[in-house]
């Protein structure tokens, strides 16, 4: 779409028919930001995958694609910047200053602010971490702008305003959201919702460099300090490539032990649907769906797993999905590839033993050390 | 201390069916309950209460009948409950909601002393998008703390507060200011069962009745769909994939073949997998 059809918005139906004309102090208001979470010298994969969102807006409104980069001076700032361009940006915002090397409210969220105040957005894309989530509710409230949460689609309307999809009442129907005389249009997504995008060796492109309005003794709250999440026993289920989660038809919580020697044999994460993290049977941090992680392994084993809508909504973007379910009926057989209508808790046995047996020799010997 | 708690009642999303035809919500009889996240933002309320005097004010803004969740929390120990109602905030969505429920805080203030913490829960279940509590901190000029999992510490005279809050990663360990505004992780606390004293003060308790002039706001433009940016202008019901699983057939069939089988199917269809599983299994 050529940005001159923006000019002249159609007329639509429903509730958006009652639009106003775009006030005249947000005409102005142009490009599609992103922006890059950048934490102890990591950026999140999510702030990629959301370049690659922001690509396909960007190209249908016809407008530029940037990346907000903001951290502490140095190397780890200045190669998150190459990592924007990396992946599709056209240009970057970045304020660099000491005090934004840890994740604070009131510096990140000044930083945002000012720098749309600046230079005008349209719509602005975070991540929907507790970074962006923390970050996100407080730049639209500043900004007085609507922000729509967690979402799974992101489209631009014939009349070039951002459609923005998510799951309501718990993931059973879909909604979507418009933000219509108000800018910029924000929006979050989880991490692994979207693809992530192809990664492309470029030189670095136009950086627009800003200051940070604030000084530390401008900041209330602050950082005593940091206590890491150790590794052993952390769960990285949003991006492990093959993951196996059980389901309320495993029975027994000690029945879980079936489904995590799969996990084990083959490499894979565990996980489990909602029902078991409330039973107490595994902590929140395993649980896939709407509510917990979402993830897009290459392949999914889902072991009595009935496949409620909020737990589908969390694995559809699986490559394979393989579902292992007493019940013919049950809705996990309309959304996974290969079926299997058998008791899981027999079944596991077999298919880990199975497995077992077709791993390499290699392998073999050193899962028997 | 005076400690507000917002709360919400909210459907049990666990008993919302979608009806099969008309792909419409059903919710004739699905019971409504506190949103199970803002449970541990009072229990954390209560037991600063407890440890460090003072009183705590549960508040929501809904229909009615959401005079029910607030009956319940003062059957939990709260002091007293205030229900946001009036029709100029039906179709409010986050930032509409954040503006009315800040101006009910601010009466609340003026008419019992101002909150020294004003707690949420980390979001929804019904809404799910986490935006009210930063929303009500901005408006209010309050800190935002945010996925606070513990409070080792309250200094009321030095108007400190100490906060581990979760992050991605880790915790942080925070010092701040009172007055501010903490939203609550979940599984950091235990709601209490409330004591026979407190079902009785439940009962006896007059849950004050608020419409929007009487909280204050005479800026009636802010609330509701008209105070609301954001449009809802479909809802739908995600389309099923038309394509169905592959069955493997179970039938008289030994559980070693039948697992064979699986994984010769899934080999079929991923035939790049094979090294994924070897050489994840050799890790």
């Amino acid at each position: 779409m050529s940005s001159a059809n923006r000019e002249a918005p159609r007329p639509a139906s429903g509730r958006a028919g009652t639009k106003k004309e775009l006030p005249d102090h947000f005409k102005d208001y142009r490009h599609v930001w992103v922006f890059i979470e950048l934490e102890r010298g990591q950026v999140h994969p999510v702030s990629f995958e959301l370049l690659g969102e922001g690509r396909k807006l960007a190209d249908k409104l016809g407008v530029e694609l940037a990346g907000i980069v903001l951290g502490p001076p140095g190397e780890t700032t200045q190669s998150a910047v190459a990592e924007a361009f990396a992946y599709g940006a056209d240009l970057v915002y970045n304020v660099e200053a000491p005090l934004l090397a840890d994740y604070r409210n009131e510096p990140f969220t000044k930083a945002m602010t000012d720098l749309v105040d600046a230079h005008k957005p349209e719509i602005l894309l975070l991540g929907a971490t507790t970074l962006g989530r923390d970050l996100a509710g407080s730049v639209a409230t500043t900004l007085k702008t609507g922000l729509t949460a967690d979402c799974t689609e992101l489209d631009v309307d014939t009349d070039g305003s951002l459609a923005a999809t998510r799951p309501t009442f718990g993931g059973s129907l879909l909604c979507t959201i418009y933000t219509l005389n108000y800018r910029p249009q924000m929006a979050t997504v989880r991490p692994r919702v979207m693809p992530m995008p192809q990664r492309m060796d470029k030189p670095v492109g136009r950086v627009i460099r800003h200051k940070l309005s604030v000084a530390e003794d401008d900041i209330v709250t602050k950082i005593l300090g940091f206590l890491p999440d150790s590794q052993s026993g952390k769960a990285n289920l949003a991006y492990a490539d093959v993951v196996v989660a059980g389901g309320l038809g495993l029975g027994a919580a000690e029945n879980l032990q079936l489904m995590k020697d799969l996990a084990r044999a083959i490499g894979a994460e565990h996980g489990c649907s909602r029902p078991l993290v409330q039973k107490g049977w595994l902590s929140a941090d395993r649980q896939i769906g709407q509510t917990g992680k979402t993830i897009r392994p290459k392949l999914y084993i889902a072991a009595g797993i009935s496949g409620a809508i909020q737990h589908r909504v969390g694995v559809e973007g699986a490559d394979l999905i393989v579902a292992i379910n007493t019940d013919p009926n049950a809705p996990i057989f309309d959304f996974a590839h290969l079926g299997i209508i058998t008791d899981a808790i027999r079944f596991l046995p077999a298919l880990t033993e199975a497995f077992t047996r077709r791993l390499s020799p290699h392998s073999r010997d050193k899962l028997a050390n | 201390m005076h400690i507000l708690v917002c709360i919400k009642q909210v459907p049990d999303s666990a008993q919302i069916r979608v009806h099969p035809v008309t792909n419409t919500i059903m919710r004739q009889g699905v019971p409504t309950i506190i949103n199970p996240y803002d449970l541990f933002a009072l229990e954390e309320a209560l037991r600063l209460r407890d440890n460090y005097g003072g009183e705590v004010t549960v508040l929501t803004m809904g229909p009615p009948m959401a005079e029910d969740a607030l009956r319940k929390a003062l059957g939990y120990g709260a002091d007293r409950a205030v229900l946001l109602t009036d029709r100029y905030f039906a179709g409010s969505d986050t930032l509409a909601t954040s503006y009315a429920l800040s101006q009910a805080i601010a009466k609340v203030g003026e008419t019992f002393g101002t909150p020294d913490i004003v707690f949420t829960g980390k979001q929804t279940i019904d809404g799910d998008t986490a935006q009210v509590g930063p929303g009500i901190a901005k408006r209010l000029d309050l800190i935002q703390l945010t996925y606070v999992a513990k409070i080792p510490s309250v200094d009321l005279d030095a108007r400190e507060i100490k906060v581990e809050r979760r992050c991605e990663g880790g915790a942080q360990m925070l010092k701040s200011r009172l007055p501010c505004l903490i939203t609550m992780l979940e599984g950091t606390n235990e709601i209490r069962r409330g004591s026979l004293e407190d079902a009785l003060y439940a009962a006896r308790s007059q849950v004050l009745r608020w419409s929007a002039a009487d909280a204050g706001i005479d800026d009636l433009t802010r609330c509701g769909l008209r105070g609301s940016p954001t449009v809802v202008k479909r809802v739908f019901a995600p389309t099923a994939r038309a394509e169905k699983a592959a069955l493997i057939e179970t039938p008289e069939r030994n559980l070693r073949d039948l697992a064979d089988e699986l994984i010769a199917a899934i080999l079929t269809r991923g035939p790049a997998l094979e090294q994924e599983l070897a050489f994840n299994g050799g890790e």
